[in-house]
Formats: structure tokens, sequence, C-alpha cells
């Protein structure tokens, strides 16, 4: 019986783990390591933070889950893998500290045979003087990267709400907290949820919202834009981003890194170098992500975490990490199978893969400054990697080191983006969008680096109503509910 | 004296430099945005391109 070890347990874990204990059965053992004791369908904490969902909606207990799926669970962090071994084994070990309340602090080792780290991302909100400290969120802003996060801006948008009722004006600022954010799309979704909600309160006159972001123009999303057709014509995102945000009243600042938060104010610098200031009665700022900071060691205890991980903290794989610059970027630069080069039975999967490079323009101001988004990996491209990692390591499990492994290129892949401003079935609307492929390539699709055929968004109830049927269909898939392998990710 | 002609859907270009230099649409686009009858029509044509592009994804 050989051993598989999850590390984290989100969209990739998740789907790794329960793919592969699906299909490797009880011959060989899966494991799964996650601080957390729920799972959380983070798209939809969109809606909490607006009070439209609360928190037990969006998350579920994982220990049942795994029980039923014959997964052996630890609510617990890693912290170091040792790949060769120690001194009197050869057996790859990692070392992991309980989270859960019963064991809390304790540690302990777990051999594996393979290992898969899909421990997402550090919400690195330290990187921002004042947005928080270490992973920690701070005093002055919200933010809804997790369910208790969402809870708490719901709060805080309620109060603003009151104000407004009570006739005080107040300014919302929503976007990205620092210059090397990604995840640009939750921030988005947020900010016309947000504009939703005061008209709906009948308080939107009293509001000034104001988009900030590190994008270099409006509709990059960290991908660096895309086209797609409309109204006959092939149109840039960024015409279908403005268009949404002039319609709404909604100012926008970007090429913006916030170098600082204050109470009520942030500092910020912009592309051409200028700095300046922003005030503000209500902040959401998503913070840039890192690795979780897992170490490695050799056989000898020598600290080799250079060799695994890149310097962000994310673990090197497959990805040709020596492009140069922009101008040599390929599409073929990006992962396929996920494999870590140095140690094979270690794979990486979701957010926590080392990208080869970043996917828009690199920008950075006069200053030195970088300011430009990071490659979003989250929610489809997450779920579709953790499987062909599952079916990797599964075939490398069952027919022996030779088998061949599957692929899951960036490059060769899409993605749905469905952000809904609004909760009801008929009153709310959604900008759709889907992008073929994430990652452009400009070899096979010349001028936008993208299908045009699957890369379109458009604005409606339909979109909306999609929204709604994935927020079901996915809490249901993670569950293991009867035909779950049916729902694709 | 000549009269002042609203036309709702126009007034946010005035707001904004950056609002004027983008489109805005117009009433009949927004109303098809919530029209049920075409956006069930959008529901069925925005599934089968998704449930393509997971198929090209997998």
């Amino acid at each position: 019986m050989a051993r598989l070890v999850v590390l984290g347990g989100g969209v990739a874990g998740h789907t790794t783990a329960t793919f592969a204990a699906k299909w490797l059965g009880s011959q060989h053992e899966v494991v799964v390591v996650t601080p957390n004791a729920k799972w959380n369908w983070i798209p939809s904490n969109i809606w909490v933070g607006v009070g439209q969902m609360t928190k037990e909606e969006v998350t579920f207990d994982l220990a049942p889950v795994y029980a039923k799926a014959g997964i052996t669970y630890h609510q617990a962090k890693a912290v170091s893998i040792n790949p060769e071994g120690k001194e009197d084994s050869d057996k790859p070990f990692v070392t992991i500290e309980y989270t859960s309340a019963d064991k809390a602090g304790q540690t302990e080792t777990i051999e594996y045979d393979y290992l898969v780290n899909a421990t997402g991302p550090k919400l690195n909100f330290g990187a921002t003087p004042g947005l928080g400290e270490g992973s920690q969120l701070g005093e002055h802003t919200v933010s809804v990267c997790t369910a208790d996060h969402a809870v708490h801006a719901s709060e805080k948008l309620q109060e603003a709400i009151e104000k407004m009722k009570a006739g005080t004006r107040q300014k919302f600022l929503i976007g990205t907290g620092h210059g090397m954010c990604t995840c640009q799309g939750a921030a988005f979704e947020y900010i016309f949820n947000i504009e939703h909600e005061l008209k709906k309160a009948g308080v939107r006159e009293m509001a000034d919202i104001k988009w900030i972001s590190n994008e270099s123009f409006l509709g990059d999303f960290g991908m660096g834009g895309l086209h797609m057709k409309v109204g006959g014509y092939v149109v840039s995102s960024k015409l279908f981003a403005e268009s949404l945000f002039a319609e709404r009243d909604v100012e926008w600042m970007i090429g913006a890194h916030v170098s600082k938060v204050d109470a009520g104010k942030i500092e910020y610098e912009l592309l051409d170098g200028t700095t300046g200031e922003e005030e503000f009665d209500f902040a959401m700022l998503i913070p840039p992500f890192a690795g979780v900071g897992l170490k490695a060691y050799n056989k000898a205890g020598e600290d080799i975490t250079d060799t695994v991980f890149a310097p962000n903290g994310f673990m090197k794989v497959d990805a040709n990490y020596n492009a140069g610059a922009y101008e040599n970027w390929k599409a073929s630069d990006w992962p396929r199978t996920y494999q870590n080069p140095t140690y094979k039975n270690m794979f990486a999967a979701g957010i926590a893969f080392a990208p080869p490079h970043i996917i828009s323009k690199p920008m950075s101001s006069p200053n030195g400054t970088p300011i430009n988004p990071t490659p979003p990996r989250t929610g489809m491209p997450s779920g579709i990697i953790g499987k062909a990692v599952a079916h990797s390591v599964c075939d490398l499990m069952t027919k022996g080191e030779d088998a061949k492994l599957h692929e899951a290129s960036m490059a060769e892949m899409g993605a749905a983006c469905v952000a809904s401003a609004g909760k009801g079935i008929f009153n709310g609307t959604a900008a759709a969008m889907t992008v073929y492929p994430v990652v452009p390539d400009f070899e096979k699709y010349p001028g936008t680096g993208r299908d045009t055929d699957y890369t379109f968004g458009e604005i409606g109830l339909a979109g909306h109503w999609i929204k709604h049927i994935l927020h079901h269909l996915f809490i249901y898939k993670a569950k293991l509910n009867p035909g779950w392998t049916l729902i694709p990710e | 004296m000549s009269e002042k002609k609203l036309v709702e859907e126009e007034v946010n270009f005035q707001k904004n430099d950056a609002f004027s230099l983008t489109m805005i649409p117009g009433a009949f686009a927004r109303k098809m945005r919530t029209c049920v009858i075409w956006q069930f029509i959008r529901f069925l044509v925005i599934n089968i391109k998704m449930i393509i592009v997971v198929g090209k994804s997998h």
C-alpha cells in the first residue's frame, strides 16, 4: 500500500484528494492535511460580504466528507517537507502542526510516497504597511478572501449604509491593496455588488464609489486583458469594463500600488511615478498572495527551500523559469504536468505552483516599483489542474514510475468567470466571461492570443442564473453527493 | 429658449472625463439584459459555450 499526502483542502487539494481516493480505492491511502475544518466555496464569499448569504451557506464541515471518501484527514498546517527522508530512513515525510482545538500546536511527521502541494496562498496582508500583519487582516480595511472576512465586511457595510441613511456621505474604495496583487475579479464582483446593495437600500446617491487597481488598464484581470466578439466587433475587455464602470457611475484609478494604509486613508504610487492619497470610509482591498512559507530539508537536514520553491514561496514545477524578457514569453513556458523537477514524486496544484512569469505585460513605475497583476490560477484552472495531478499520481501508484503523466496547461485550458451583482433571481445581473485559453497563445491565435469563438463576455440575467447554479453545483460536488464526478471542474 | 432633453443613459458621460471616452448601453441594450425570454436564450447559448470550453480544457 502506497500513501498520497495532499497538502491543502481548497479547490485544487480537495479535487486531487477526492478523485485520487475514488480511483485508488482501498488499495492505497490518501491523506489530506489542511488547517481548515470547513470547506469554503470562495466565489460566493462576495454574497456573504454584502449580507446576501450567511457563512453557513458557503461552507461545510470537511471531516464527514473525508470520512465518507475514506480519506485520512488531519486538521493541521504543513510546516516542512523532507523529500529525501532523514539520516536513518530514505522515506520522505512532511512535518505538520495541528490547528484543531484539541491538538493545537502539536507537531507530527507523516511519511509519503507521493506528495501534492495544494496549499493555496498566504494572504500576504503584511506586504502593505497598515493593510495587516503577516496573513492577518488589519483594522482599517475589510476583505472577502475568507468567509469570516466576508461576514466582517458585511457588518461594516451595514454600518456604512446606516450612516448614509442618517445623512452622512460615504466613500467606498474597492480593489487591490498592493502593486503585485492578483484576484482582481473578486474585487470587481464585490464593487458591483456594493453598488447594487446601495441602490437597493436607497442610498446610492449618498455614496462615492471608486475602484483602485494595479492593472495597467481596466479589464486586464491579470490576464493581459482579453478580446471578445460584441455586436459584430472584436473588442478589448478594456472597453467592456470601462463601459460597465461608467454606466454604474463608478470611478477608477488604475496602475496603482497601495503603499500604506491608515485609518480612513491610503497612500499610493502610480505607474507614472506620481504619489498621492485617497480617503475612504469603507475599503475592501485584496492582499497580494505568497506561498505559505513551507520549508524543505535534505537528508542531512540542510535547508533546500530554494531548490524546491521559487522566491515567492510557490513550488517549482515543470515550467520554463528562464523565459527572460516579455518579448520572449511563450505559451509553452507554462507547466503541463505540475511535477517538481527535482523530486519526481512531488507535484503542486492550484495557486501553490510557481508560474513561469506573469501573464500581463510587466510594468513598473519610474521609481522601480513593480505594478502589475500576478497570474490568476483560482477556480476552474485550479480544479482542472488538481484533477490532472490526481490522474498522474494514481497512474504512478498503480502502473509504476514509467506511467505517462497527465497534462493540463493553462495555455490550453479555458476559464469561466461570472461576476454577479445582486442575488435575486430576476433583479440581479452578471457579467459572464469565458476566456480560452487563460494564457494567450499568439502562435496559435495570432492577433488576440485567444480563440474569440470561446472568449466572450456579456451582461445580463443569464450569467446571474449561471452564478446561482454554479454555487449549488460546486458545493454539491465538493460534498461528494451522488453523481459528483459527473460535474466538471 | 431651448428645451432640456434628458436621456437617462447619457447623463453619466458628463460626470467624469474617463466616462466620456467609453460607451454606455442605451435603453434597448439594458432592457434586453433583463428580458427573461431573451436571457433564457442567452442562458442556453452561454451554457453551451461554457460546456465546450470545459470540454476543450480537460
